[in-house]
């Protein structure tokens, strides 16, 4: 490769042509074939000799930029007259043009008229220099202040994250834990050489300063107080800053965990606050949010696919939050589905599953469509207009048979509209025209009419769609990328929809064990099987049941068996790794899973996503373990 | 040692010296006799021939008088037959000079190409006879021939002469190249170079470039790189096994062509032992002209500290009286301690009190070491558990014009050179700048009050900073004097500024660099300072004095950097040809050559107790030297861009680098010089062994936002203090 350049470099010499233009520039006309070769290579040694010498003004006046000055002061230096005129710092634009064969590349440069100058107001002045001291480092340790670069950039806490780990075999502890130490001491270095000794992770102490804990405290409350000004600010705090790093392990189980009570709780208001910090801290370019993963999503997926997530589903607009949430969902597919932890697969296969079940309820169903659609035409096509026939029957059977309950109808009616807003533009797309509402009924039964109007009503926005942006193509001459029509499904999610129903609660119970059964009777019950990633003395182990409807007792020990409704289960389960004695730190998995009703107990839970959210998290999950006591992780789950 | 050399190639060299510009170089000469300090009694052979020349030039430029003072200074005979300055004997009396230079080793660098920068264009009397030694005629087609050749051979031999033989290819590569141009043989040369070039070392890749362009032998005129490889011999190391295989191939092989190249234009210091790795020779290589020869790093350097002046006690008592808010006892013993642990151990390295005559210490100063001292005793003691804090001062809005920063070593005021050819003072303490007030008003003051050095003071020019205006281009550097009362600057336009720091006004501007002069250093016991620029000479001066005293000829491109040694006996330069020289202030002898960077250097820091020098240069490497062996001895590795600022801590444990790459770095300097291996093997050859433990030494990695940092300071007591320019 060097030798490619090398050559390139021997070559390179200025076009005749260019020889000949700057001639007759300067008014000479007929200049030999031989002259202007001639003058080519000599012109060209100059310029590079010129160029060598800038270079060096370059170096000294401590710049990566070379300017003109540099090129002026190189002229000084060999006692030929600066260039004047190109005092510019930016570069200088030179135009093209072509005409009778020939291409030219010049500087502009505009009659000015000096009225024009005169007139014109002055300029600001620019600022004086000025100094600003601020603290690099104390003592060693870089402060997280806005001076400072964030404490650790996207890619380092990628690599921290993905960095292969070493099984340390039992004996050789000592000697790991402090290569360990000694690898946390030199943070610079990543990729040292391993010099036969077994390298382990760092062990990442997450001690947050003073300042920390109080933003983290501040940032909390306010995203879940009553304040909606102060919310939109600490929102976008958690957004743009770019020092949460450290905070992060903190926030995500803030969330996973208010998540979990306000479910059972059935406090809507707090669960949309706490999707609006998941979409913020989805939102910051500086967090790496991998690690993560597998608290968020379990999170963010109850809050799709919950079977009641307020207190009162026929009146309040829980439908909102699960479509954010389901957006939120899409999103994080989008991001961080890889190969390797294949989010979006087995996202996709939880919500096919639990929609494929004849009893589950109306709200879950909707839920499961909803964060199904969000994830693309593609997903739509293949998963749900296949089911239009099926579920028009189902719809059908709530709309137009005898009134089971109210609730249950405004489910059917809301998956409905869901249905025919997902897939109109969908069908739009891949169906020939013309849209006979016959056929569409043939093809996808009850609810073939209403979506062949849907269908036709897509089509003319799109035409009219097409239309403007032809006609902007014709003005602005510039081919602007298709609109499709389908992107209104995947481009939301700007912004939260806040219902305005639910009244802000004054008093916040986040974070509060609450034992035992919950005291209200009536919703349908959910179950929760929750260990809590505490500390092993206080170790805030605990089963959080509330009744099913069914059932109307509470159930403490295991998954209650057989009902018809859906139960996410949120499910923080430990165990040991092959080969680890007890007193290596375990393992956590956490497993998501969505039980159909037909089977029972826990085996279900891993039917449906067997392992655990992902990779990822499974390492990150233990690495945080590391630094609990491994009492909190041996207890079983029940 | 095998100086296979020619007296043809040293009349070059001595006709070199003829393209000094010649009304300023002749004064500049003349002041060089030293009439501040005393010649060296050495070396006066070489000195004789040195004159010789000196004298052949002023007359061939008819400056008669000129020439009979110097014979009446220099006490010559009236006329040699030497000096009948046709170009035939003139090259007899450069061979002379060229044995005499051989015997003294630099000595004459004194004089020795003090320039050959001249003006592109300018015609040179003497550049045909410089290039002649390229008339030779071989087969232009055969040159690849023999190249090829002779890489086949040293493919060939074992693997332990290989890697000192690959060392030739490099210059015989550029000989050849040139030898092809020089001769039109322009197709010839360019196959030559596309089919070779990519063979030879990356870290030529620069040098390269250069030759690259240079197609036509009306190109060669004037071209500095070409002279530096015409004009200084391409030194190697080779064992005398590998050169005997090497001799033996070529007298086989008839290959006179390689062998007239090897003869005239290279210099092979052959040694005796075990031929050197690869390793170890890529550690020395990379400057312009090859390894600096062993004799010439053999010169003994008094690299110990000076003696720390006694501070008299009654004078002592005087100072107490004058600020006694402070507690006596307390104060006192602690000085009395370092004071007597320093004075009782005379280094034996150190070089004598009156070696090169030092300034008078002044009251003013005598104050400023006893307040030394006493923040001394409250200096934090460094270590790899125990690093510095870091105060970064960020230059806002110096849209990219900051070139230069220098601290005051009390860390009280921080000056600036832009682009904009202004330098900017700053009081970082609360303690505003002042100017002294006018002569007029000055008159009015009682001298006779205890405090009529407030008094002289104006308040009402007092602010947190001044703007200083006078030179008409970039400073590029920029140095305050020890008692804080002047500030040097050096700038594009050649010069360098002399500024009171009590009325802020330019004293002198010293001229002589008649280009830009890229450094200039304050010696740290005041009085002297060093510049060097692009006219390749570092220059010695005396603040009471118009022209310098010493002037540092050698390196073949810019002088970069320069750097006083803590006991201002020698003074350290970094050049564009990727060496580092020490040069005596005594006798302006140069007493180390340190090769080993891949780049231009553009930072130097002595280590506080003076053993020690690490560089910085454009590659992003550290070196660490041992300036007593002459060796190198660590490289720190990790910046990814130019090294600008390099700084030992107090106490030298601790080395911080500041780079182009926005991050400040600090390594365990302590570290690195106890690993040290001085078995006297090594100390005789030179051979260094280097371990890569970059990354042991490696204490730290501060990262700012988008700030380059130029500059690094320890304060008094190790706090350490960084600049650079914000880069938005």
């Amino acid at each position: 490769m060097a030798e490619e350049r090398r050559q390139k470099q021997c070559s390179v010499s200025l076009p005749t042509e260019s020889m000949k233009a700057m001639a007759e520039s300067v008014g000479v006309g007929q200049l030999q074939e031989e002259s202007c070769a001639a003058l080519s290579e000599e012109v060209s040694y100059r310029i590079k000799e010129i160029a060598q010498d800038a270079l060096k003004f370059m170096r000294h006046g401590k710049r990566r930029k070379l300017t003109t000055n540099d090129i002026d002061n190189a002229l000084k230096l060999k006692n030929v007259e600066p260039l004047y005129g190109f005092q510019s710092q930016e570069f200088i634009p030179f135009r093209f043009a072509s005409g009778g064969g020939r291409e030219l590349y010049f500087y502009e440069e505009k009659e000015v008229d000096l009225s024009d100058i005169i007139n014109t107001p002055l300029p600001r002045v620019p600022l004086d220099v000025s100094l600003k001291a601020h603290w690099l480092s104390i003592e060693g340790v870089q402060p997280s202040i806005p001076e400072n670069p964030p404490p650790a950039p996207k890619e380092q806490q990628k690599v921290e994250s993905t960095e292969p780990l070493k099984v340390v075999k039992p004996g050789q502890e000592e000697e790991g834990t402090i290569q360990g130490k000694s690898q946390g001491a030199t943070p610079a270095d990543g990729k040292g050489k391993d010099k036969g000794l077994i390298r382990l992770k760092p062990r990442s102490t997450h001690e947050l300063s003073v300042e920390q804990q109080l933003y983290y405290k501040e940032i909390t409350e306010a995203c879940v107080g009553s304040c909606e000004a102060k919310r939109a600010e600490a929102l976008q705090s958690i957004a743009t800053d770019p020092g949460l790093y450290q905070m992060l392990p903190r926030f995500s189980t803030f969330i996973s965990e208010g998540v979990r009570v306000n479910v059972v709780q059935n406090n809507l208001a707090l669960l949309i606050y706490l999707m609006r910090m998941v979409k913020a801290l989805m939102d910051n370019p500086t967090l790496y949010l991998e690690k993560y993963l597998h608290e968020l999503i379990p999170a963010v997926v109850t809050c799709i696919v919950s079977k009641q997530l307020c207190l009162r589903p026929d009146v309040d607009n829980h439908w909102a939050l699960r479509d954010f949430a389901a957006r939120l969902m899409a999103q994080s597919c989008k991001t961080f589905s890889t190969t390797t932890n294949n989010i979006q697969s087995r996202i996709t296969k939880t919500f096919t599953k639990s929609w494929l079940d004849d009893k589950t309820q109306w709200t879950t169903r909707y839920g499961c469509i909803a964060g199904l659609a969000e994830l693309g035409p593609d997903v739509i096509k293949t998963l749900i207009l296949p089911r239009l026939t099926v579920e028009g029957a189902r719809i059908k059977a709530v709309m137009e048979g005898p009134v089971v309950s109210n609730i249950d109808k405004i489910g059917a009616d809301h998956v409905q509209s869901l249905l025919l807003k997902h897939c109109a533009s969908v069908i739009a797309k891949i169906r020939p025209q013309p849209d006979n509402m016959e056929q569409y009924r043939t093809d996808y039964g009850y609810l073939g009419p209403m979506l062949c109007s849907h269908v036709m009503k897509a089509r003319t926005q799109a035409a009219l769609q097409a239309q403007q942006v032809n006609r902007t193509t014709l003005t602005i001459t510039q081919p602007r990328p298709t609109l499709t029509v389908s992107q209104s499904g995947l481009s939301g999610s700007a912004g939260s929809r806040t219902p305005s129903i639910i009244k802000v609660p004054s008093s916040l119970t986040l974070m509060t064990p609450r034992p035992g059964t919950p005291s209200q009777p009536s919703p349908p019950a959910t179950k929760y099987i929750v260990m809590a990633t505490s500390a092993g003395a206080s170790s805030t182990q605990q089963v959080i049941t509330l009744s099913s409807s069914q059932s109307a007792s509470p159930v403490t020990s295991t998954v209650p068996s057989a009902t018809s409704t859906l139960q996410p289960l949120v499910k923080l389960e430990s165990g040991s790794g092959p080969g680890l004695t007890s007193s290596r730190p375990m393992q956590k998995y956490i497993v998501v899973s969505l039980p159909s009703s037909a089977s029972s107990s826990l085996e279900t839970k891993s039917s449906v996503l067997p392992t655990s959210i992902s990779t990822t998290p499974l390492e990150a999950a233990m690495k945080l373990d590391r630094s609990e006591s491994p009492g909190a992780s041996t207890q079983s789950p029940h | 040692m095998a100086a296979v050399q020619g007296g043809l190639a040293d009349t070059n060299e001595e006709k070199d010296i003829k393209t000094e510009p010649s009304s300023d170089g002749f004064g500049n000469n003349n002041a060089n006799d030293g009439r501040v300090l005393s010649t060296s009694p050495g070396s006066s052979a070489s000195d004789q021939q040195t004159l010789l020349a000196v004298l052949q030039f002023l007359r061939k430029n008819k400056l008669t008088e000129s020439v009979e003072i110097l014979r009446r200074e220099a006490g010559l005979p009236e006329d040699s037959p030497e000096l009948k300055g046709s170009d035939s004997s003139g090259a007899g009396s450069g061979g002379a000079a060229g044995s005499g230079d051989k015997e003294g080793g630099d000595a004459s660098s004194l004089l020795s190409r003090t320039s050959s920068v001249t003006a592109a264009g300018e015609d040179q009397p003497d550049v045909n006879v410089v290039l002649s030694a390229y008339n030779q005629q071989g087969d232009p087609p055969l040159y690849q021939v023999y190249y090829s050749g002779l890489k086949k051979f040293i493919e060939s031999v074992l693997d332990c002469h290989r890697a000192e033989l690959s060392q030739l290819f490099y210059p015989l590569f550029v000989h050849m190249y040139l030898e092809l141009v020089y001769n039109n043989h322009e197709s010839e040369a360019k196959a030559f170079f596309e089919k070779f070039s990519g063979d030879q070392e990356c870290y030529y890749e620069d040098d390269l470039r250069v030759l690259s362009s240079l197609s036509k032998r009306e190109h060669m005129r004037g071209n500095e790189t070409l002279m530096d490889f015409r004009t200084s011999k391409f030194v190697l190391r080779i064992s005398r096994d590998s050169y005997q295989l090497l001799k033996r191939h070529l007298q086989e092989r008839q290959n006179n062509q390689i062998w007239n190249i090897i003869q005239e234009h290279l210099y092979i210091d052959i040694f005796d032992g075990m031929p050197r790795s690869k390793g170890q020779i890529d550690a020395m290589s990379g400057s312009l002209a090859g390894e600096g020869k062993r004799e010439a790093n053999k010169a003994k350097v008094y690299y110990g500290l000076l003696k720390e002046p006694e501070i008299e006690l009654p004078l002592d008592d005087e100072d107490e009286e004058a600020e006694n808010e402070e507690g006596k006892p307390k104060k006192k013993k602690p000085k009395k301690d370092s004071m007597g642990s320093k004075s009782k151990k005379q280094d034996p390295n150190a070089p004598s009190q009156t070696r090169i005559p030092l300034p008078e210490l002044k009251d003013s100063d005598k104050l400023d070491k006893i307040m030394y001292m006493k923040e001394a005793t409250k200096r934090i003691r460094l270590g790899p558990d125990n690093l510095p804090s870091i105060c970064f001062y960020s230059f806002l809005n110096a849209y990219q014009g900051l070139t230069a920063v220098d601290f005051t070593d009390d860390s009280s005021l921080i000056a600036g050179g832009f682009a904009d050819s202004t330098v900017r003072v700053w009081s970082v303490t609360p303690k505003k700048l002042r100017k002294v007030k006018s002569a007029a008003d000055l008159n009015l003051i009682d001298k006779e009050s205890d405090d009529v050095l407030e008094r002289i003071m104006d308040e009402k020019t007092a602010s947190e900073s001044k703007i200083l205006y006078g030179h008409s281009g970039p400073v590029y550097g920029i140095s305050f004097s020890p008692d804080r009362n002047y500030l040097l600057s050096s700038s594009e336009d050649g010069t360098v500024r002399l500024w009171s720091l009590q009325t802020f006004t330019c004293l002198v501007g010293y001229k002589g660099h008649n280009y830009p002069v890229w450094d200039t250093h304050f010696s740290p016991h005041g009085y002297y300072f060093v510049s060097g620029g692009h006219d390749r000479v570092a220059r010695l001066w005396a603040t009471d004095h118009y022209q310098p005293l010493r002037m540092f000829s050698g390196h073949l491109a810019d002088v970069t950097c320069t750097r006083f040694h803590p006991n201002s006996n020698y003074v350290a330069t970094g050049s564009s040809d990727r060496t580092i020289r020490l040069w005596d202030v005594l006798n302006g002898n140069c007493v180390r050559i340190f090769t080993g960077h891949k780049g231009p250097i553009h930072a130097l820091a002595f280590s506080p107790n003076g053993k020690f020098l690490a560089s910085g240069a454009t590659d992003g490497r550290v070196l660490l030297w041992d300036i007593g062996h002459g060796l190198m001895i660590g490289e720190l590795k990790g910046h990814t861009d130019t090294i600008y600022s390099l700084r030992f801590s107090r106490d030298g444990e601790i080395l911080a680098s500041g780079s182009m790459d926005n991050t400040v770095r600090l390594w365990d300097a302590m570290k690195a010089f106890d690993d040290l291996e001085t078995d006297d093997f090594t100390a005789a050859t030179g051979h260094v062994h280097l371990q890569d433990n970059s990354q042991e030494l490696l204490l730290g990695t501060y990262m700012s936002k988008s700030t380059p940092v130029i500059h690094l300071h320890f304060t008094r007591r190790n706090l350490l203090l960084a600049t650079g320019a914000y880069n938005p």
